[in-house]
Formats: C-alpha cells, structure tokens, sequence
C-alpha cells in the first residue's frame, strides 16, 4: 500500500468517523443522565440533514441560516420526545423506556416520510466542490469541514461538562442520581437538557455530513447503529471514548472498503469490533462494572 | 380450585381458541396467513422471553438465527433436493451450533455490551445472506423452496399450516411453561436478578446462560424452518436487524417474563400493520404512536395490562384476587 492510498483511507475514515462519533456522544449524553440507549439519535441526526435541506427550500434564507434554523428545530425535537414520552414515565424501566424510543424513532420517521417522501435531498457543500490534493490523496473541502466541526463540538462539550457549573451538574446525575437530587440538582431538568443536547449534537452532525452522502427519512437507522456500536467500543458513558470509537469506526470501514471489498466493509468493522470485546468487555475506554449483591 | 386446574385451565382455553379461530375467521385465508405468520413469530418470542424476560440476557441477534435455519432448509431441500427432514433437522441443528459457538464467548459480555455484541453478530449474518449470491440468491432471495409434507401428509393449505404451526406453538408453550417451574427456571429468575448472588448459590452462571441461549436458538430455529417452507421464499430483509429489534419490541410489549404476555404480543404486532394498512402514508405514524402509548401506560406489557383488568373485575364482584 503507498502512501497517497493510505492517506486517502484515513482521510475518508477520519471523515465518516467524526460523524459516527458525533452520533456516539449524542447516546453518551443521554446514557449518562437516564441510564438508557436511545434508539431515537438516529433519527436527530437524520432531521438536522433533511430540515436544513427544508428550511433552505422554503424560506431560502441562505446556508448558513437553514442550518441553523435545522439545529434549533432538531433541538426542540428533543425537547418534545423528553417532554411528552419520557418525563411522564420516568420512573418506568429501561428497556420500556429503550422501547418508547424505539417507538419515537418510528413516528419521526414516518412524519418525515408523511411531510418530505422517500426522495434523497442533498444540501450544498459550505465551501465548494473543488479537491484539495495533499501527498497524492485527494479531499473534498466538506472533509475537512465535518472533521473541524466535529473536533469544535467535541472541545465545546468537554468545556461544558468540566468547566460549567450546569455541564457538572448533568455529570453529578450519571454518577449517582439520587446523590445529586440529594445536593439539590434536579435530575428532571438534567434529563431534558441531555435531550436537548444530544437532539443537538445529533443534528450538528447531520448537517455536516448531508453534503457529502445526501440525506434521505431512513438514513437515521444506520446512522444510529454506527453511532450505538461507536459507543460501545469506545466504553459506554466516556464521551472521549464516543468520539475515539466513532473515529476507529469510521478508520475500521474506510481500511476495510479499500483493502478487502467495500461489500464486507460493515462486516469487516463489526469483526474487529467482537473481538475488541471479548478482549475488552467494557470498551476501550470503559471502567469495568462492579456488582452489589 | 386447585394449582395445576388453574395452570391447566389457560392452556386448555388456549387450544380451544386454536382450533376455532379458523371457524370464527370462517376461512378468511388472508387473515389465517398473517395469524400463521404472527405463530411463526410467537415462537422465537417464546424463546426470547425465556432469555430477556427471564434470564435477563438481551440479543439482537435472533433475526439471524431465525434466517440460518430458513436458510439452511431452503439451499438443502431446493439446491440440493435433499429430503425435508434433512433440511429440517439440519436448519434447526446448525443454529444451534451457531448459537452455541457465538454464545460461548460473547454471553459474558452484559447488558448493552452483550445488545451491541449480538447485534453485531446478526448484522455479518445479514451481510451473508446478502453477499453469497452463488448460495443464498442475495438480495433478490431465494426460490423454489419445496412445500412442507410430513409422513406423506401435504401442508400446502393455508388451514393446514395454521393448525401445524400453532401446535408448534402449543409444543414451545408447554415446554417453556415445563422449564420456567422447573429447576432451571429458578436458576435463571435468580442470575437475572444477581449473577454474584446467583453464582454464589452455586448456579453455574455460564453454563445456564448458554443454554437457554441455545434453546431459544432452537426455538428460532424451528420457527426459521416453519417460514422457510410456508412462503417457498426467503430474502435477508426479513432477518435484519430491524426484525430482531421487533423481537425484542414484541416480548416486552407482550409483558417481560410472561409466556402468555409473549404470544400475544407477537400477535398483536403483526396483526396490527394489517389493520393500519387502511390508513396509507398514516400507517407508520399510527404504529409508532401505538407503540409509545402501550409502552407508557402498560408498563407490564398486554399481559400485565389485562391481569391489573381482572384483578379490578374480581374486586368489583368482591371475590378473592
């Protein structure tokens, strides 16, 4: 292998990886707060893409407002779902709760199927089409777009958790809840302010990767399985090791498509991914469970 | 009335419901063929239930086991042409031995590990079934797959099938119903609620893990065989993930740990598209919003749902609970 092909794996790795990993966090976030997994960041993910595509239809108001305007939307999306689905039943079990998101996952995407079809939308790269060439390899301005954005969100989100007193707070809840109820933080309004943030964060990363794969009312459920399986291998609850599983996802596939056969390439991934577990029954990052009986 | 009167008294009611649903259908053969296929389903659940509802170990696997054998049976008996009991037995064996290979190294793994290391699994399946066009007929499926015939006797009416596969589901019943009183029913109840408790009972936690992973593995297997030679057609969008997510959806619907909780969600499942399809581009709304407010306000599922009903009625006619 030279070294223009083995740049341009890595690039195309690191590329899809960000956009795994974004979607890693969003269930890390919400894992953290609830202790669940939800089915539904998927479909985040898939609405920051196609209400952007919507919003610049519509209102026409330039890129750069669409996407925000799709942020925004996305984010009260999550807000709803906290709202109306899981607030009400929040001392339910997890996997009724992990069934209500299944659930919610459905309805998003039937409305949006209701509202927009079947079709595949695309939205306009941010800065051009035009290749950069580096060492042989060639990259799509958009690369290099999803890889800042992702590496802003993930810096923005570790300033959050260590440095504001909110951000601790939501921390303080995925230690021990009733802990943190007991020093006055209210796990109520953490719960929907994780929602919030990972619809957020979901919808950031979709937005940023529609321009290069399209988008389209079920590209949310694989996009949530890479998500889920990033998160694990990385050691669920570490929103490091979410964004580090989804970037050695994203290396995984980009190796395996361009070596072995990119009909493999989800097979080859989630074979490395086995045995990372068997080796590592946490994840990479994850501290072991400790049972008390 | 005496304990095994009242364990007895459902079942008897269950077989009696059996054999004159096709009469109260009066031959409708639409609606006989999805509540073949919903019996067809109803038993992987039982067999999922037994793992998730009882011992407390999740897969997302068991769309893939339930392919294997569909698969198996479908390349023997039509590939091959080899007699439908070797397709049978072989279907059901070899996800068995998949099961049995899988399961021993990844039934360690807990929770959403074990969720991801399953789903993991089904998914290079599904990537199989896919790819090994020269085997499987990747994605356009798999034909020709001959009509079931036991001991000379032809299965190829839809009546003929609902009876067969409904007895299967009586067998899975009565058998799990055998096993969850039994002492290994116990031994899972009690590593579900604490591998360290359980093991220091002196339960072999690993040892019970398997096997009930591998039993469910041959419910799967069973209900595999059963499709394969209903439809005479398999493709691998039935055995995705999105199948085996379905699974999972009908035993907790259905009611966690509860046989009876199961079957009816697997029921009520795949019945209830059939009645939405009447609505159109509202069908998957309509489903999923069902899905939410059952999952809300049963927190125990249909089977809770209705036990928390008759226990009012009772109390209401000041009887007993």
């Amino acid at each position: 292998m030279d070294l223009a092909s083995l740049l341009q794996f890595l690039a195309s790795g690191l590329t899809v990886g960000s956009t795994y990993g974004l979607a890693a966090l969003g269930f890390t976030i919400i894992f953290n707060t609830t202790g669940i997994i939800n089915f539904a960041q998927g479909e985040f993910v898939m609405l920051g893409g196609i209400l952007a595509v919507v919003f610049m239809h519509w209102l026409d108001p330039g890129l750069p407002a669409a996407i925000l305007l799709a942020v925004v939307a996305t984010t009260l999306v999550g807000l709803l779902m906290e709202r109306l689905t899981i607030r009400p039943v929040r001392n339910a079990s997890a996997i009724n709760l992990i069934i209500v998101t299944i659930g919610v996952s459905i309805t998003i995407r039937g409305l949006v199927m209701l509202f927009w079809g079947k079709d595949t939308y695309v939205l306009p790269a941010f800065s051009g089409m035009a290749p950069i060439h580096l060492l042989g390899a060639t990259i799509i301005p958009q690369s290099l777009w999803i890889l800042g954005i992702a590496v802003v969100v993930l810096a923005l989100l570790k300033g959050f958790f260590s440095r504001t007193i909110f951000g601790r707070a939501m921390l303080a809840c995925s230690f021990e809840p009733r802990a943190a109820r007991l020093v006055g933080i209210s796990v109520e309004r953490m719960v929907m302010a994780s929602f919030m943030l990972s619809a957020f964060v979901g919808a950031v990363g979709g937005v940023i990767l529609t321009p290069l794969t399209m988008t389209s009312y079920d590209v949310g459920v694989l996009l949530g399985m890479k998500g889920f399986a990033a998160c694990i291998l990385g050691g669920l609850g570490n929103p490091f090791g979410a964004a580090a599983g989804g970037l050695i996802l994203g290396i995984l596939e980009a190796f395996g498509a361009g070596l072995v056969s990119s009909a493999y390439k989800d097979a080859i991934a989630f074979v490395v991914i086995l045995g990372i577990l068997l080796w590592k029954p946490s994840g990479l990052f994850g501290v072991p469970d400790t049972e008390r009986v | 009335m005496s304990s095994t009167l009242r364990q007895l008294t459902p079942v008897a009611a269950f077989f009696l419901l059996v054999l004159a649903t096709p009469f109260l259908l009066r031959h409708d053969y639409y609606y006989l063929s999805i509540l073949t296929m919903a019996g067809i389903f109803a038993i992987i659940v039982l067999g999922l239930n037994l793992l998730l509802g009882f011992a407390g170990q999740i897969s997302l696997g068991h769309g893939a086991l339930f392919g294997i054998a569909a698969y198996t049976t479908a390349v023997l008996t039509g590939t091959y042409g080899l007699p439908l009991a070797v397709g049978a037995v072989s279907g059901v064996g070899l996800t068995a031995l998949v099961a049995m290979l899988i399961g021993m190294p990844v039934l360690k793994l807990k929770g959403y590990y074990l969720a991801m290391a399953t789903l993991g699994f089904g998914l290079i399946v599904y990537i199989f079934f896919n790819e090994a066009i020269g085997l499987t007929g990747g994605p356009s499926g798999f034909v020709g797959i001959p009509v079931l015939e036991v001991f000379g006797f032809v299965f190829d009416s839809d009546l003929s099938y609902f009876y067969l596969v409904w007895s299967m589901v009586a067998v899975a019943l009565l058998t799990s119903l055998n096993l969850i009183h039994s002492k290994y029913g116990r031994a899972l109840m009690a590593l579900h609620i604490s591998e360290t408790a359980a093991q220091s009972m002196g339960i072999n936690i690993a040892r019970h893990k398997l096997f009930v992973f591998v039993l469910s593995s041959v419910y799967a297997g069973i209900a595999g065989v059963l499709y394969a030679h209903y439809l005479n057609f398999v493709a691998p969008s039935s055995f995705g993930f999105h199948f085996s997510v379905q699974l999972i959806t009908m035993v907790v619907l259905g009611g966690m740990a509860s046989l009876w909780g199961g079957i009816a969600g697997a029921v009520f499942l795949t019945v209830m598209p059939e009645f939405l399809r009447f609505y159109e581009n509202l069908e998957v709304i309509i489903y999923g919003l069902i899905l939410i407010l059952c999952m809300m306000f049963l927190p125990k599922g249909l089977a809770g749902g209705v036990c928390k009903l008759l226990s009012n009625v009772r109390r209401r006619f000041g009887r007993e609970p």
